[in-house]
């Protein structure tokens, strides 16, 4: 049956125009119908109690990217985490780590973007396209899928422990970007376009210890493509070999 | 400040992003959203994209002649025939240039592009990529933006056209991050922004489908067209209302009602469950109207089954749809069945285009989900939609391209600074102390749109739908933002959309009315059946001197498909 409960909501409220006032924990209280998410819980304390709040979302769905966030910290998808999973009354929210705060829970992702440009995130091709379809088989698609399923959320780049140390490394969403295109059959980009992440900033950076693993979603697993990447570069070195 | 470019594009879904990657080596080109792009409603887009191919064994004769035959049929003969023929046919290049742009397209055993049954369809030709279509296409062109260097302006909304009444100049912008109005010239202005989803109550739509892009179009003078053809899905979630894809039905699965029985035999015997939308969401809706739904405490439903599917088939076809059923109802349709029911899922009408994504304003082009071609006519067929956004997209930078060609285009700043002067004014009378608040009015209009102008309509409803959309335009002249900081404000955006809203409703529900038939989505109990004497022809809504909406009409272009009675 749906039954509501009271439920309190702790939002970290801050705003990047006003650097002088500290961040706070603004509380709001709220009846809770079980199976409400906590996008639903944001969009009615917008909605009806303060509409000065600020969040992102747009699927609702958990398709498009738009809404993670820590909550009781824990990194997920705002829209896909249920208020009643939870063994407390008292839910706290704040932003993702490893941004700066633009207002609120809505962050700036602009060095995530500037990542994900820079491996260069599209196919790359030297041969003439045929007609037709390239050919790829089910099993050579099904290899990159894991990867392709990446909503580029940032919930592992604010879960990664090396950028919060060093802000300049890849991240690895961009990693796992990187791997997507590298595993495609279709793909024929030079071994040198693994240079660019073939250094501290880039695939040897990752301390491997699976954050962005446990924060994904997606189920994408970021680590499996940075050791793959890392695979494919030394073979390149000890044997000159391509990188497929 | 005023920011220019040759071409502005607002809107970063498939159609917006396809266009803008046609023009940018060329010219100077920015593209505008309310969301970064690769958060678009295009992202959600699930089932695939039509295009004959004659990759399956069971299709291997199909031919864009044959697609053309079922869009124009499913559309009941309201489709523009020049413009479906268009679209057919280029399905087929888009299909494979978006292959070559790196889309990773499911695959049969020979590599080639793999193609699935859909509804209202003679030939198994939707490719798709699992249930993620929408996904991997936007991704794809997303992508190739970023290869190809454009210049994007995300988290930036579109809050007014500038039109001199014949010629357009550009739009008036709200930097979302910064809070500052901004207008910005162009050449050519492009809309790419979706469909209407949000004005119903009930929708599969993104929270952002509010359709304020062809409000924004119909008050700067643009005439919309075929607003009253909204398409109902038959399966979406309870409760949430997310989409569980046609492909569902397409890899094979069946809709059972409280008696566990394939209510399908009895109202479209050949294609059962694969009949096209509007007739199974009609179907579902009396099933639950004369008692034989089930009952949730979220409302009554019907099952969609999949679990006959086996558990590899759904792993390998529907693994989204079984993350969704996960996340959002705890059910495992490996398991048991999924709980569903009808609702607003697709927008028919929209700006008044031809077939080259033009409108009745020099300079401003329409393409995708907010543009009305007419390619869908009164339903459009499952796998269409995302077809037509990547043709459209495409074609308007064709068109956009040769304008841009042809002769000196001249720009009047005077006319945008004025613009942006009352916007501002209108921005700022929004912060006040006042007693209505946006997502008060918002529920009631939506609500009245779910309830009365849904799957099934009649007069008395329809014109009660108009009383109470005429309350809620009266209750927004009283509407409040609490904020004062512009900056970041979403309350304040939902406040301008609304008016929006409110007019794309009062168009939806006019029309409606007025259409005195059943065509397609559009079921009127007191007129139900299709009338071509009287009413084979577009809806036109034009704004009148008044405000209000001037209602005309168009002639439907017919090729080569004479009209017959549309049977499954
Ligand atoms: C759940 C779901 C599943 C679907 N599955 C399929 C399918 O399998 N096959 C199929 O063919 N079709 C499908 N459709 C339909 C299809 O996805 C859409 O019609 C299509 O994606 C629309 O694309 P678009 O580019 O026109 O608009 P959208 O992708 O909706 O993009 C609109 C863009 O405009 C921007 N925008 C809007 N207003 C403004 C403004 N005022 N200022 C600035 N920017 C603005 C938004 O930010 C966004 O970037 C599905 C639809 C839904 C709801
Ligand atoms: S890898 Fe996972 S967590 Fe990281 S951006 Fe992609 S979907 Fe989000
Ligand atoms: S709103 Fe799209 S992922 Fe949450």
């Amino acid at each position: 049956m749906i039954t509501a409960s009271e439920y309190t909501f702790k939002i970290l409220r801050y705003d990047a125009k006003e650097p002088e006032a500290e961040p706070f924990f603004e509380t709001y209280r709220i009846k809770v119908l079980t199976g409400l998410t906590v996008l639903g819980v944001l969009l009615r304390i917008r909605d009806e109690i303060d509409g000065t709040l600020s969040f992102r979302s747009s699927c609702r769905s958990a398709v498009c990217g738009s809404c993670a966030m820590v909550i009781n910290g824990k990194i997920d998808l705002a829209c896909r985490t249920q208020v009643a999973t939870f063994g407390s009354n008292t839910i706290v929210l704040e932003p993702l780590p490893n941004f700066e705060i633009i207002k609120d829970l809505v962050v700036d992702m602009t060095p995530f973007w500037n990542m994900y440009e820079k491996i260069k995130p599209y196919l790359i091709r030297t041969s003439a396209d045929p007609e037709k379809e390239i050919e790829q088989s089910e099993e050579e698609r099904s290899r990159i899928d894991q990867f392709v399923n990446c909503i580029l959320c940032a919930s592992c780049y604010g879960a990664c422990p090396v950028l919060a140390r060093d802000p300049e490394y890849a991240g690895p969403a961009a990693l796992a970007k990187l791997e997507r295109f590298a595993l495609d059959s279709r793909d024929e980009r030079p071994a040198s376009a693994l240079d660019a992440v073939n250094d501290e900033k880039g695939v040897w950076g990752c301390d491997t210890i699976l954050r962005c693993i446990e924060a994904c979603p997606k189920d994408v697993r970021p680590t499996d493509s940075i050791v793959s990447l890392r695979k494919k570069l030394i073979k390149h070195k000890l044997f000159g070999k391509g990188i497929r | 400040m005023m920011l220019y470019h040759d071409v502005l594009i607002v809107g970063g879904g498939l159609a917006g992003l396809r266009a803008a990657v046609g023009l940018c080596d060329k010219y100077d080109v920015g593209l505008l959203s309310k969301v970064y792009p690769i958060r678009s409603h295009s992202i959600a887009a699930q089932g695939g994209i039509n295009a004959a191919l004659a990759n399956n064994p069971n299709g291997k004769d199909d031919t864009w002649e044959k697609h053309t035959f079922d869009t124009v049929k499913g559309s009941d003969y309201l489709a523009d025939q020049d413009a479906a023929e268009l679209m057919c046919q280029e399905a087929i290049k888009v299909v494979y240039e978006m292959e070559h742009w790196g889309c990773p397209f499911s695959r049969f055993p020979d590599g080639s592009i793999a193609q699935r049954p859909f509804g209202g369809a003679g030939y198994p030709r939707t490719c798709f990529s699992t249930d993620l279509t929408g996904h991997v296409l936007l991704n794809t062109l997303y992508e190739r933006s970023v290869f190809k260097g454009v210049k994007v302006y995300p988290e930036w909304f579109v809050i007014a056209l500038v039109n001199d009444g014949g010629q357009c100049h550009g739009v008036i912008a709200f930097d979302l991050k910064n809070g500052e109005i901004v207008p910005i010239r162009a050449k050519a202005t492009l809309f790419a922004t979706g469909g209407y989803g949000r004005v119903y109550f009930y929708s599969t739509n993104a929270l952002i489908n509010t359709g304020s892009g062809i409000g924004i179009a119909y008050k700067a003078g643009v005439p919309i067209k075929d607003m009253e053809f909204v398409q109902f899905h038959p399966t979406a979630l309870i409760g949430t209302n997310i989409l569980m894809t046609e492909a569902c039905r397409g890899e094979g699965g069946y809709l059972t009602n409280k008696d566990g029985e394939r209510f399908m035999k009895r109202y479209v015997p050949n294609a059962m469950e694969l009949a096209p939308r509007d007739i199974v969401s009609r179907s579902i809706q009396t099933e639950i109207d004369e008692g034989r739904g089930l009952e949730h405490p979220l409302g009554k439903y019907i099952n969609l089954d999949l679990r006959h599917l086996g558990a590899e088939k759904i792993l390998a076809r529907l693994p989204g749809i079984r993350n969704i059923c996960l996340d959002f109802i705890g059910i495992d349709p490996i398991l048991e069945p999924i709980p569903i029911m009808p609702c607003q899922h697709y927008s028919m009408g929209g700006i008044d285009t031809n077939e080259r994504c033009e409108t009745d304003v020099k300079g401003f082009y329409g393409a995708g989900e907010c543009a009305c071609v007419s390619v869908h006519g009164a339903n459009r067929l499952g796998g269409n939609s995302l077809l037509e956004t990547i043709v459209f997209g495409k074609l308007a930078s064709f068109a956009i391209d040769e304008y841009l060609q042809n002769g000196e285009i001249k720009t009047d700043e005077g006319l945008l600074m004025s613009r942006k002067e009352e916007m501002e004014k209108k921005i700022h009378g929004l912060i006040r102390e006042g007693k209505e608040k946006p997502y008060t009015i918002l529920a009631d209009l939506s609500k009245t749109m779910s309830s009365l102008v849904g799957i099934f309509r009649k007069k008395e409803e329809l014109a009660q739908a108009l009383k109470n959309i005429e309350a809620a335009k009266e209750r927004y002249r009283h509407v409040h933002v609490s904020s004062p900081k512009l900056h970041m404000n979403h309350e304040l955006l939902n406040a301008v959309e609304l008016e929006y809203m409110l007019d794309v409703a009062h168009t939806i529900a006019l029309g409606a009315h007025l259409r005195e038939e059943s065509r397609g989505a559009h079921f009127r109990r007191d007129f139900n059946a299709r009338n071509d004497t009287d009413w084979l022809k577009h809806t036109i809504a034009k704004i009148g001197k008044d405000g209000e909406p001037v209602i005309s009409s168009k002639k439907v272009m017919i090729t080569k498909y004479q009209p017959m009675e549309r049977k499954y």
